[in-house]
């Protein structure tokens, strides 16, 4: 796909003025949809002050500051119903993590919540499609928070014994030499790498195993399709 | 359920490092050039005539501020046309004669119109030495020659620096090069070169092409009120460059292609008019930048300056907001009416972070809070008060919903290896770095 912005719906002239990201060194333009910049500019499910003992069932993080992306996630479930009582979330992330957090923790917490079964089948393409799209380059953003949220579900699983159901996204290690999981590739293809050469910009690494080339080719391919469709 | 603050909204640019407003005295030098007198130069008609006197009126003009020869300037298309053209010019033209050699050495806080043509030149096999800077990103002149080898052809270190705005010791960097040059029986018009890409230099500081001993100079229009698409590139008589355009011969068949009138007598007026009053309205800009940083930091707590305190250009202040993200604080400034800049991942094409920044040993959170604010002609002090309105609360919003808390004394190589980008590993533009 060589268009950097999918989905994304022209910028109206609502009570919110324009507010495109104009990148100063390549002028690339980042638009944003109106309803990523309501939540945005609302983000809803916010966790603003100190959890009380027993307000939340379990926590996941993921990201690093370093990365400019950290992600935190609370979550009360009702045993009853394994439905999702209540999520709650913090954030030091640019606008679309904070607009796709927000955005993920209505679609968790709607119509009474969805069970766990439920909540963990959701995608980030799910989550940019109600935001009416993201720019390509930020789709990782969202990817934070069904990932933090994976941490919390696999938390509170463990808190509750039920370690059958905790699945843990294992990273497969596809070149020896240089260490390169399937995870980092996934990466470089979230961020926009489309064939070897760019993915190998992208981990700033060559290919330390001339013979990963294949594998690490067909998983491009592979995340390109999950990802973009192509 | 957090809200924006209740505040006024005014229309605050603060982004002149990114492009400045065109000048109403350009746009009037400019405007007979596109409908009456809009001859191509190259013809040998009276319109053409016209023309081409235009272009050279305009050339003197800018060759009596760098105090060079008219037939010194080649006009471009901008600062990254001259800084690629200097660069792959120098490089294509001397780096294939055996008596010199491949090696070119810049530094690491250039612009990417410098660094890029570098990677595409380590490709055709040159050898590049990137100088590394100081805490405020300062590039040592005795750092430069002890980096000289007799096979080195070009050494390109900007005037000031586009992000942090850290002035570069060119003067001194052309002094030693020359020196080094004496002593190695070279020749003043033999390598190695020296360029200087004085882009965000030329409105503010000298561009005494003599007194800077520099042998080549990007200048770019839109930075300094001038027409966006135009620039210019100062090349010492007698030193080649192999041309990146070919065609029609123009500049001295150095860069083909019908020349661009009237941003060439845009350019030409815009630099005219920033000599004229360039030391009042430094001091202008640098009293409101100074009144800036001041209040800021008596406002907003954990605040870090990137660059050099003093050695900046006048109009520029780029600090750190600990423990927010840069885009997310630009999009609220945005939405009360400011614009500015920042280092941020984000706001790259590559998802890096600011390697300005990360040059001067900060941690790469710090380049990811970062923020420019670039001052201008039509900048007052209302303007300023304004930001000082809105950036606090915007601040305190943002940290509000933030789960890091980073000190001020925050070393690199204390988080390097520290954090982890979705699962436990290092983030991954590190990786097996």
């Amino acid at each position: 796909m060589s268009d950097d912005i999918i989905a994304v719906k022209p910028v109206t002239t609502g009570d919110m003025q324009k507010s495109d990201v104009v990148n100063a060194h390549t002028g690339q333009k980042w638009a944003y949809s109106q309803i990523v910049k309501e939540h945005f500019f609302n983000p809803k499910n916010l966790l603003l002050e100190e959890p009380a003992p027993g307000q939340f069932d379990a926590r996941g993080t993921v990201g690093s500051p370093a990365c400019g992306d950290v992600m935190d996630i609370w979550i009360k479930v009702d045993p009853a119903t394994n439905r999702i009582a209540d999520l709650k979330w913090k954030t030091f992330g640019c606008g679309s993590a904070i607009a796709a957090t927000s955005m993920f923790s209505v679609m968790i917490t709607e119509d009474g919540g969805r069970t766990l079964d439920e909540a963990v089948t959701v995608k980030p393409q799910d989550i940019m499609e109600r935001l009416g799209g993201l720019p390509n380059r930020k789709i990782h953003c969202s990817v934070l928070a069904d990932k933090a949220f994976r941490k919390a579900v696999n938390n509170y699983y463990h808190a509750t014994g039920q370690h059958d159901k905790v699945e843990v996204e294992g990273a497969r290690v596809v070149d020896t030499r240089l260490n390169i999981t399937d995870k980092d590739i996934e990466e470089a293809v979230l961020e926009g790498a489309t064939n070897l050469e760019e993915v190998q910009k992208k981990l700033k690494v060559g290919v330390g195993d001339p013979e990963a080339i294949p594998d690490i080719e067909q998983l491009i391919r592979f995340y390109k399709e999950k990802y973009y469709g192509v | 359920m957090i809200k924006l603050p209740e505040l006024p909204r005014r229309t605050v640019y603060l982004d002149n490092a990114a492009t400045t407003a065109t000048d109403p005295r350009v746009v009037e030098a400019m405007l007979p050039y596109f409908t009456e007198n809009f001859g191509n130069p190259s013809g040998l008609y009276s319109a053409s005539r016209s023309a081409s006197d235009a272009v050279q009126s305009a050339r003197d003009s800018i060759a009596s501020v760098l105090h060079c020869r008219a037939d010194e300037i080649i006009f471009t298309s901008g600062g990254t046309e001259s800084d690629n053209l200097a660069l792959f010019g120098i490089a294509r033209k001397y780096g294939n004669n055996p008596k010199w050699g491949k090696h070119i050495i810049t530094s690491q806080i250039e612009h990417h119109a410098v660094l890029l043509p570098t990677e595409v030149l380590k490709k055709e096999g040159f050898d590049i030495t990137e100088i590394g800077v100081n805490e405020h990103g300062e590039v040592s002149a005795h750092a430069v020659i002890a980096a000289i080898r007799p096979e080195t052809i070009l050494v390109s270190i900007m005037y000031a620096n586009n992000e942090i705005g850290t002035i570069e010791p060119i003067a001194e960097i052309g002094k030693a090069i020359r020196q080094w040059k004496k002593e190695h029986d070279r020749k003043p018009l033999d390598p190695p070169f020296l360029h200087t890409d004085a882009c965000q230099a030329a409105g503010v500081l000298s561009i005494d092409v003599q007194e800077l001993s520099v042998d080549l100079l990007t200048l770019n229009g839109s930075k300094l009120y001038g027409p966006k698409g135009v620039g210019a590139l100062f090349v010492r008589r007698g030193i080649q460059l192999q041309p990146q355009l070919v065609g029609g011969g123009q500049e001295n068949r150095i860069r083909s292609g019908t020349e661009n009138v009237p941003a060439i007598m845009g350019l030409a007026r815009a630099l005219e008019l920033a000599q004229t009053d360039r030391e009042s309205e430094n001091t202008r800009l640098s009293e409101l930048r100074n009144y800036l940083w001041e209040h800021a930091q008596r406002l907003i707590p954990k605040l870090v300056l990137n660059g050099h305190p003093t050695n900046r250009l006048p109009n520029n202040l780029n600090f750190t907001i600990l423990d927010i993200e840069g885009e997310a604080a630009l999009l609220y400034l945005d939405e009360y009416g400011i614009s500015c800049s920042t280092g941020s991942a984000c706001t790259s094409t590559s998802l890096d972070p600011s390697h300005v920044i990360l040059a001067m040993g900060k941690p790469y959170e710090f380049a990811h809070g970062s923020l420019r604010f670039t001052l201008g002609h039509s900048t007052t002090k209302e303007d300023i008060d304004h930001l000082l309105l809105v950036l606090p609360p915007v601040v305190e919003l943002l940290r509000s919903i933030s789960p890091i808390n980073l000190s001020v004394d925050q070393k690199q190589e204390d988080i390097a290896l520290r954090g982890a980008f979705v699962e436990d590993g290092v983030p991954h533009w590190m990786a097996n770095k």
